[in-house]
């Protein structure tokens, strides 16, 4: 595992968990504003989490 | 999603009074973890003294794993296709190497024509040694990779990449793990899935399995195929809907057993799925979908001739990332669970080994759980956005 490999892996890394905590976040002052959409908020969320990792993965396995 | 499902099927189910409906349920709850335990319990196998010792032969399809490039070497093996079905390998009492699996047919097309034999006439050999002689063409496999011997030669050799020289690849349609996988999954489907349908002759409501599998059912045409599709032509992908959900969740939950299967973490069977995605919604595109493709409305005329490639090429890029989703989710999944494994054996001289393996099996066994969840989302993740690809491709516009 080379420097720059780790590098790239700890940004994409990075760049997931802005994505995924951006998300969360916003989820939860969703349900927290209306606790009645609580179930279409966090279908949503776990819909965009899955594109979001699989962006991640893929980036993950491109670069190895 | 699928909580409040089961919630329901398990307490709205036949009308049985309160102490009976509880123990029950305790009984089904007792199951469900005690299925997820032993799924998960590889880990405690890794410390086995036999499959710990060392190696006494270069054979690498069947050393025991001990350091890091060998659990390495595993995990990729595990990762990667297989031409027969090996469930484990220990070392019995004499020092011989025993294996506990079944061979597989290989099929290949030749430079002479297609040729079958059983995988059992490689004898365990994975680096090109052993020569399977059929009818004038001679086969080695190496690396789970079956080469045809060019005319004349009687042995494989190999350049420093170890790419093999003086052979070539011929076509592979043998029956491997995977394809046995899928033929499994598919027969279990057809089981499942033809019982549930009889039933619905006799009675409305149905019994048995048939019960888990009836609101999942509904659940993928009420809440992905019809908002996604519209009412008027979601019946016709329905089919389709339910087959790859189906497919893609049993296949993932197969990953997780012990036996070794790994079906969707193939690049060819995602590959194939999304092939059906991508075919299906332009064979069904009505013309304002190609519309918006080629000729986009309500664009400069110059702009539409630089979006036209640009668009065909977003029809492409869709399924790429379907693929690519599920590949990448599902074979990370099992890399992590299987590293996660090694460390019993990894962490054995600093830890000792009942520390390592408690240490082991605590963290795979949290991860089984979340591979769990992960099986049924990326199965759901697929089939939402094939609906929505498909809806996008038959959705009529009303004109602005």
């Amino acid at each position: 595992m080379t420097i720059p490999n780790l590098v790239g892996a700890g940004l994409i890394v990075i760049g997931a968990g802005i994505g995924l905590g951006q998300i969360g976040g916003r989820a939860m002052e969703g349900i927290a504003r209306q606790p009645e959409a609580t179930g279409k908020i966090q279908t949503a969320m776990i819909i965009i989490a899955a594109l979001l990792e699989g962006l991640a993965f893929g980036a993950l396995f491109l670069g190895k | 999603m699928i909580m409040p499902i089961f919630a329901e099927i398990l307490t709205k189910g036949p009308l049985l009074k309160g102490a009976q409906m509880k123990s029950r349920n305790q009984f089904l709850k007792s199951l469900f973890f005690s299925l997820a335990l032993a799924f998960s319990s590889a880990s405690l196998w890794a410390n086995d003294p036999v499959t710990s010792k060392e190696p006494s032969h270069e054979d690498s399809a069947d050393q025991s794993v001990s350091t890091e490039e060998q659990i390495s070497e595993y995990i990729a093996h595990h990762i990667k296709d297989a031409h027969d079905f090996h469930l484990f390998s220990y070392n019995d009492a004499s020092g011989h190497r025993k294996h506990i699996g079944f061979p597989l047919p290989v099929i290949v097309y030749t430079s002479q024509g297609f040729r079958f034999f059983m995988s059992s006439e490689f004898h365990h050999d994975d680096s090109g040694h052993q020569v399977v002689e059929r009818d004038g063409v001679s086969l080695v496999k190496y690396h789970e990779k079956i080469y045809e011997l060019n005319a004349g030669e009687h042995a494989v050799s190999f350049d420093e990449a170890h790419h093999p020289t003086n052979a070539h690849e011929v076509l592979d349609l043998s029956i491997t793990k995977s394809v046995f996988g899928f033929l499994l999954v598919s027969l279990l489907m057809l089981i499942a899935f033809r019982s549930l349908a009889n039933q619905y002759k006799k009675r409305a409501v149905p019994t048995g399995f048939g019960r888990v599998l009836e609101p999942l059912v509904l659940y993928v045409r009420d809440e992905i195929a019809r908002p996604n599709i519209g009412e008027k032509h979601y019946k016709r992908f329905t089919g389709f809907l339910l087959t790859v959900f189906f497919f893609i969740w049993t296949s993932n939950l197969l990953g997780l057993t012990p036996l070794g299967f790994n079906i969707t973490g193939q690049l060819a069977v995602t590959f194939s799925l999304a092939l059906f995605t991508y075919l299906i919604t332009q064979f069904s595109g009505n013309k304002e979908y190609w519309k918006h493709i080629f000729w986009m409305p309500g664009v400069p005329a110059p702009m539409k001739v630089i979006l036209a490639p640009i668009e065909l090429l977003g029809t492409l890029t869709k399924p790429f990332s379907l693929m690519i989703r599920l590949f990448a989710n599902i074979s990370a999944g099992h890399i992590v669970v299987m590293s996660l494994i090694s460390i019993a054996i990894i962490m054995k001289s600093s830890m000792g080994a009942v520390g390592a393996t408690a240490l082991s099996f605590a963290l795979s066994f949290f991860l089984t759980l979340i591979e769990l969840l992960v099986a049924f989302l990326q199965a759901y993740i697929f089939t939402m956005l094939s609906a929505l690809f498909i809806g996008m491709a038959v959705q009529e516009h009303d004109h602005h």
